[in-house]
């Protein structure tokens, strides 16, 4: 796996993204960007969805990639990947391009990936094309002014699902791409997060290894959007997989593996205590939300937990896909 | 002269697939509709039989198939598509992309009307929606254009002055459903016309990375659109080149522009697609009565041909438009160009709508067409519309 010598080093050597860019103060997006690139040892192509990391890197004529980029709309980055990976086939196929590795890499928010995109990439994983799909999640619609998504955490409030007098946020439980990734039986799936650099990268590394489609899910930051200090992202990012609220873990072939244990598993309220967006939650009167999303916490949890102990067998039996334990 | 020419009874549709199949394209993404199935159908069996080696990407929607054929094209693979009516409309957004990132997409279009409601049958709705995307904007008249106009598209979108999508329109069902006497080339004389493709920029350089479809502000945007519309200007050129190139190989001259009877005629109709071939016959009969009257038929519909249309109509003094699409609350499109190419010569002009959802048009109606031109002119008519049935519609819902 690629440790941070190796990383820093491929950043210096060849930098597929670089500053200057536009994008806020304690955004997590460059860092899922950097991690995942720079542990990919081939040369890469991006495709990225139209979102806050489109619109920050490349204001026309200036561009913060060091790598083919290419950005068509919101809902068709995994469409777009189909293409040029298919391109890279064909024109691979009848000489005209040198038999060399390339890795494609879409990057795409949640909103282009949970909600706009899902049909696209349900496509592209069910086709098979050769691609890795990350998608930085911030659990909300940033770039137009924080709008719920359907991966915004039940009882957040979003200027669409704002908390009032009378309500107490989004009243739904996000959706589990993750697991909607899986079903299209693609050989790797993960979850990672940006306070876990280490495993993000082994994760990146092993995915764009894989022979088939691949599939991402970074749980990304955003400081004006959660409502916190810019310098707070990673810690606040590291809470939520210390509260078990975003479990680290990957599913190869199928199979599920654990890549992180919280030691002493931390309440969810110590998470949400941090972010105005679950302010609200604090007042007596929603408290008993707040009840109810520490169990969906623990309920999910439980079944994440069956799923690996139901495989640890096949990993006793295949040691060797088995991820790192961070 | 017809140079190793063989003649094939085949349907629009199957004569755009043996176009595609000597093409040989690098990557057709695709997604089935009604009428253009017997394309992407005929295709696919082409390349199962091994005699086509192209990547077909069997895509879950139209959109993703315009969104995965322009990050082809523009990875350096030669591209290809086809679709129809709601299949267009799913993917417009991105057909707009495909001519402002200049990815030479060819797409043949089996004209379907649009919803609502849902119908299956010819007009010409889905391409007049795509009309201001910056493809240029190609029709058929019968199966064998239909095969023409698809070997002429991809070196008039791979024209190093143009560089733009191109779009195959062919009535559905009239054309692509219906067999012809259809004269083909050799494998060999197709695969040297249309040559090697060649971007001078690809996707796939690692070497040499490009950004593509940026975020331009207001102080670029304006002069990014501008672009294409310079780049349309010169397509008439080039199609001049290519289609004198053309007529040397296949012995076929086509004419974007077409003036048929138009010398001495006093009355003439403009139309597109298989109704002009309707209109040919119609002129001939009349003529023979001594009838002065004549047919401009657009094979160019995008970028629109005014100046070649405003010579061609320089002498008649009435002219009737045919356009087989409404634009709701307006002057139908075709009528609103031909009215805007002529402002100000007195040419007068009759807009007539005719065949949405496949109604058929026979020769009698086109003779009526005609004879009408010698009265006084008025507002918009529409053939063989039921007016009662519209009238017992309007009383049973009142606005």
């Amino acid at each position: 796996m690629p440790d941070l010598k190796t990383l820093a080093e491929r950043a210096e050597l060849e930098p597929r993204f670089t500053g200057g860019h536009s994008l806020c103060r304690g955004c997590g997006a460059p860092t899922v960007v950097r991690t995942v690139l720079n542990s990919i040892a081939t040369p890469v192509v991006v495709v990225n969805a139209t979102g806050c990391l489109e619109v920050a890197t490349t204001r026309y004529p200036t561009t913060a990639w060091g790598v083919p980029w290419l950005h068509l709309a919101f809902e068709n980055a995994a469409a777009a990947a189909s293409g040029l990976e298919t391109a890279y086939r064909a024109l691979k196929k009848r000489g005209a391009i040198p038999d060399e590795p390339i890795t494609f890499v879409v990057f795409g928010g949640d909103g282009g990936t949970y909600d706009i995109g899902l049909q696209a990439l349900s496509g592209a994983l069910e086709r098979g094309h050769h691609f890795l799909y990350v998608c930085y999640d911030n659990e909300a619609y940033m770039n137009t002014g924080i709008q719920r998504s359907g991966a915004t955490p039940f009882a957040a409030s979003t200027t669409t699902s704002p908390s009032g007098r009378g309500d107490y946020g989004k009243h739904q439980e996000r959706k589990d791409i993750t697991a909607i990734a899986i079903a299209h039986h693609v050989p790797y799936v993960a979850q990672a997060a940006i306070s876990h650099w280490q495993d993000l990268s082994d994760k990146a590394a092993r995915a764009a290894r894989q022979n088939g489609p691949a599939f991402l899910n970074v749980l990304s930051g955003c400081a004006l959007g959660w409502g916190h200090a810019p310098a707070d992202t990673i810690e606040i990012v590291r809470l939520a997989v210390e509260t078990r609220y975003w479990p680290l873990y990957e599913v190869v072939d199928g199979h599920y593996w654990l890549n992180y244990q919280p030691q002493n598993p931390l309440p969810i309220e110590e998470w949400l205590s941090r972010q105005d967006r679950f302010k609200h939650l604090f007042q007596v009167e929603n408290h008993p939300h707040l009840g109810e999303l520490q169990a969906l916490v623990n309920s999910e949890w439980e079944q994440l937990e069956a799923r690996i102990q139901a495989d640890t067998p096949w990993f006793e039996a295949h040691p060797e896909l088995a991820g790192a334990r961070v | 002269m017809l140079k190793s020419a063989s003649l094939v009874l085949l349907t629009g549709a199957e004569a755009a697939a043996e176009a595609v199949r000597q093409i040989n394209p690098d990557v057709f993404p695709v997604y089935p509709i009604t009428p253009q199935t017997p394309i992407i159908q005929n295709f696919a069996q082409f390349v199962a039989d091994g005699a086509a080696s192209t990547e077909i990407i069997n895509v879950e929607s139209e959109h993703s198939a315009m969104s995965a054929a322009v990050a082809a094209a523009l990875a350096g693979a030669r591209t290809m598509t086809a679709t129809s009516s709601q299949g267009l409309a799913l993917m417009v957004e991105i057909v707009y992309l495909a001519a402002s990132l200049r990815a030479p997409v060819v797409m043949a279009v089996g004209n379907r009307a649009l919803s609502g409601p849902i119908n299956i049958h010819a007009d010409h709705s889905d391409a007049m929606l795509a009309r201001d995307t910056g493809w240029v904007q190609l029709f058929a008249e019968n199966a064998q254009e239909a095969y023409d106009l698809m070997l002429l598209a991809p070196r008039l979108g791979e024209y190093p002055e143009v560089r733009l999508p191109v779009m195959v329109g062919m009535d559905g069902f009239t054309i692509t459903h219906s067999a012809e006497p259809v004269s083909l080339l050799d494998d060999a004389e197709v695969r040297g016309w249309v040559g090697e493709y060649q971007l001078p920029y690809s996707l796939l350089d690692t070497q040499n990375p490009i950004t593509v479809g940026p975020f331009a502000m207001p102080d670029s945007y304006f002069e990014l659109r501008y672009a294409i519309e310079q780049a349309l200007e010169r397509v008439p050129a080039a199609l001049d080149d290519l289609t004198q190139q053309y007529a040397r190989l296949s012995g076929r001259a086509y004419q974007l522009v077409e003036g048929y009877g138009l010398e001495d005629a006093d009355r003439a109709i403009v139309a597109i697609g298989s109704t002009a071939g309707t209109t040919k016959d119609v002129v001939d009969a009349l003529r023979q009565r001594g009838e002065k009257v004549g047919l401009l038929e657009l094979r160019l519909f995008r970028p629109f041909p005014a100046k070649a249309l405003r010579e061609a109509l320089a002498k008649v003094s009435k002219v009737a438009v045919l356009d087989r699409a409404m634009s709701l609350g307006a002057s139908p499109p075709l009528f609103a160009e031909v009215s805007a190419a002529l402002y100000g010569s007195p040419v007068q002009l009759q807009s007539y709508v005719y065949g949405l959802g496949g109604r058929e048009i026979y020769t009698q109606d086109l003779e009526q067409v005609f004879a009408e031109l010698q009265e006084p002119l008025g507002p918009s008519r529409f053939i063989g519309l039921k007016t009662q049935e519209v009238d017992h519609a309007r009383s049973e819902n009142p606005s």
